[in-house]
């Protein structure tokens, strides 16, 4: 009698977040998913029509393609940089990385491409001291971007799969060096195949940030790389033809469904790690 | 064990007597060892360079001026530069405003789901993972959208004054109400883990059996005991805040990440001075909540 009024009183305490997640995050969606299926007030696929063609194509294209290039590029690397760490001897130099990777992998947005602009930038301190803008060096370009992304993506990665390297058991490598496995051999039954939803877990969460850096993107390139948010910004601030606002919203949505489908793998493979590496 | 771990191959490095190293355990180990080490190194020497040059470089670019050498006039122009105190206090603001929001709507949910109804732990995951899904353009795309068309649809009613409201430039409701949301997932987070080294179900049934209320159990023993854990929430809500430009920029609100943008066009080197400046608070904040972190986990 008692627990169950327990029960349903405990109930209540979460209702206020729940009332306040369906208000503020609820309606703006639900005025998204109108606002993309209407145009002049009646019903209409011509807004996401038009969000898959031409400019508005080739900047969803552009996001993809920079973003699954971060992914790869700071998955590799992250791991090779989170191997160093955990096989090293110095217990110092881990907490070190750790610590710094927790803070780049939050150092994202204006003040990221700022730093990047005063080093390899035009007149950046690199730039000018190597000379490398006779060489025909420019930082505001497709390559440039891959690198200042770079620059929050592989700490992201450390952090990933610092735990997972961690859970690969001292044992499993005894035993398997004790059945005469090579190095090669522990890595391609063993520790790979323990690793692999982490490292993909890992990547797709890159590709996420990758996906959804605005910040950065607008204070280095402005608009000389084509991206979606880049180009959903320029429309919902009106740089484009009036009365074609709702193709920022069918844009969005475009986003969504985007990275809805890649954290759609993302979620049962975290499931499966945690599996492994308790 | 630890001996154990490092790569061992069976190739022996020159110099080494092969039955020497056969012979005995540490001798193959420290033949071995080398190459494990080399690259190691490599991997190591190239992620330095790579992390830590464009930090130096910064620092260089704002203390380097062009006929003078060095000086540290940028640093000093940031605190006389227009706009700097009034979008810095607007952000400290919005970040205290939002923590206390946040933890408002998530503590008692959390302690809910580990309590009494664990049939919501689904839900709030699923809460917690819509921020990752939905990235923030397309958020501010959706608010904005609302924004605009409030005053078309709703002017006769009461809910024109609050839309009009909760834009107030002075201090915008409405921004404080996206970041809850996209804070939510590290308060969550941060929270439940914090109830999950506690023994929460023992604590506030021994509470309850000595005739506690139940805001009485919440504020005096649930609460003294997740102090860490809020703090650690806390923390990164208002290094989110803090560092929040897309909400901020596209409903045109003057937050401090957005003045950084505003200014870089007129004063390079202030704006690069403040990069460097607002990256140096960060790292303080995580390292404050690394060092409380530890201490809790050495004081339990």
């Amino acid at each position: 009698m008692r627990d169950s009024r327990t029960r349903s009183k405990s109930r209540w305490a979460a209702l206020p977040l729940l009332v306040f997640v369906v208000i503020v995050f609820g309606v703006p969606m639900l005025v998204l998913l109108g606002g993309t299926f209407t145009k002049e007030g009646t019903l209409s696929t011509a807004n996401i029509t038009e969000s898959l063609q031409g400019a508005y194509l080739t900047a969803l294209i552009g996001s993809v393609k920079i973003s699954a290039l971060v992914a790869v590029l700071g998955g590799v690397l992250g791991t090779f940089l989170a191997q160093a760490v955990v096989t090293s001897r110095f217990r110092a130099l881990r907490e070190a990385v750790l610590t710094a990777s927790g803070v780049l992998a939050n150092f994202g947005g204006v003040p990221l491409a700022f730093a990047w602009i005063a080093t390899l930038g035009n007149s950046g301190v690199v730039t000018t001291t190597l000379g490398l803008g006779d060489h025909g060096w420019s930082l505001y370009n497709f390559w440039g971007l891959t690198l200042v992304y770079l620059y929050f993506s592989i700490p992201l990665m450390v952090l990933t799969v610092v735990p997972a390297l961690d859970g690969l058991r001292p044992q499993w490598r005894e035993a398997a060096q004790n059945n005469g496995a090579s190095t090669w051999q522990f890595w391609r039954y063993v520790g790979v195949p323990v690793l692999t939803p982490a490292l993909l877990g890992g990547v797709v969460l890159l590709f996420g940030g990758a996906f959804s850096a605005y910040a950065t993107a607008q204070a280095m390139v402005g608009s000389t790389v084509p991206l979606v948010t880049l180009k959903i910004a320029d429309a919902l601030t009106g740089n484009v033809l009036i009365g074609h606002e709702n193709v920022a919203l069918a844009l969005s949505l475009d986003m969504i469904l985007v990275a809805g489908l890649v954290m759609a793998v993302y979620l049962p493979l975290q499931r499966r790690s945690a599996r492994w590496l308790r | 064990m630890a001996s154990l771990t490092p790569q061992v191959t069976t190739q022996v490095t020159p110099g080494t007597v092969p039955g020497a190293a056969r012979s005995g355990r540490p001798r193959q180990r420290s033949a071995t060892a080398a190459r494990p080490r080399v690259w190691r190194g490599v991997v190591l020497a190239l992620a330095a360079v790579y992390f830590l040059v464009p930090l130096i470089a910064s620092f260089v670019f704002t203390v380097k001026v062009p006929d003078q050498g060095f000086s540290l006039d940028a640093y000093g122009q940031i605190f006389s530069a227009e706009g700097f105190g009034g979008s810095l206090l607007l952000s400290l603001g919005l970040g205290v405003a939002t923590i206390v929001l946040v933890l408002l709507l998530t503590l008692p949910a959390a302690v809910a789901v580990r309590l009494g109804a664990p049939g919501l732990r689904p839900v709030l995951e699923v809460i917690c993972t819509l921020p990752l899904v939905v990235p923030p353009i397309t958020f501010v795309a959706g608010i904005s959208t609302v924004l605009r068309w409030g005053p078309d649809y709703l002017a006769s009613t009461p809910f024109y004054q609050t839309i009009i409201a909760v834009q107030n430039p002075d201090f915008p409701v409405v921004l404080v109400l996206a970041y809850v949301v996209l804070a939510l997932p590290f308060a969550y987070r941060s929270l439940d883990a914090g109830l999950g080294a506690i023994d929460v179900r023992t604590l506030s049934e021994a509470a309850r059996n000595l005739g506690a209320s139940w805001p009485h159990v919440l504020l005096r023993v649930i609460i003294p005991n997740m102090r860490s854990a809020m703090a650690g929430a806390s923390f990164l809500t208002l290094a989110l805040v803090l560092g929040e430009f897309t909400i901020a920029r596209l409903l045109s609100f003057q937050t401090f990440p957005n003045w950084i943008y505003r200014i870089s066009g007129s004063q390079a080197q202030v704006s690069v001075a403040v990069s460097v400046f607002s990256l140096l608070i960060t790292w303080l904040l995580l390292l404050a909540l690394s060092t409380a972190g530890a201490r809790q986990r050495s004081g339990s």
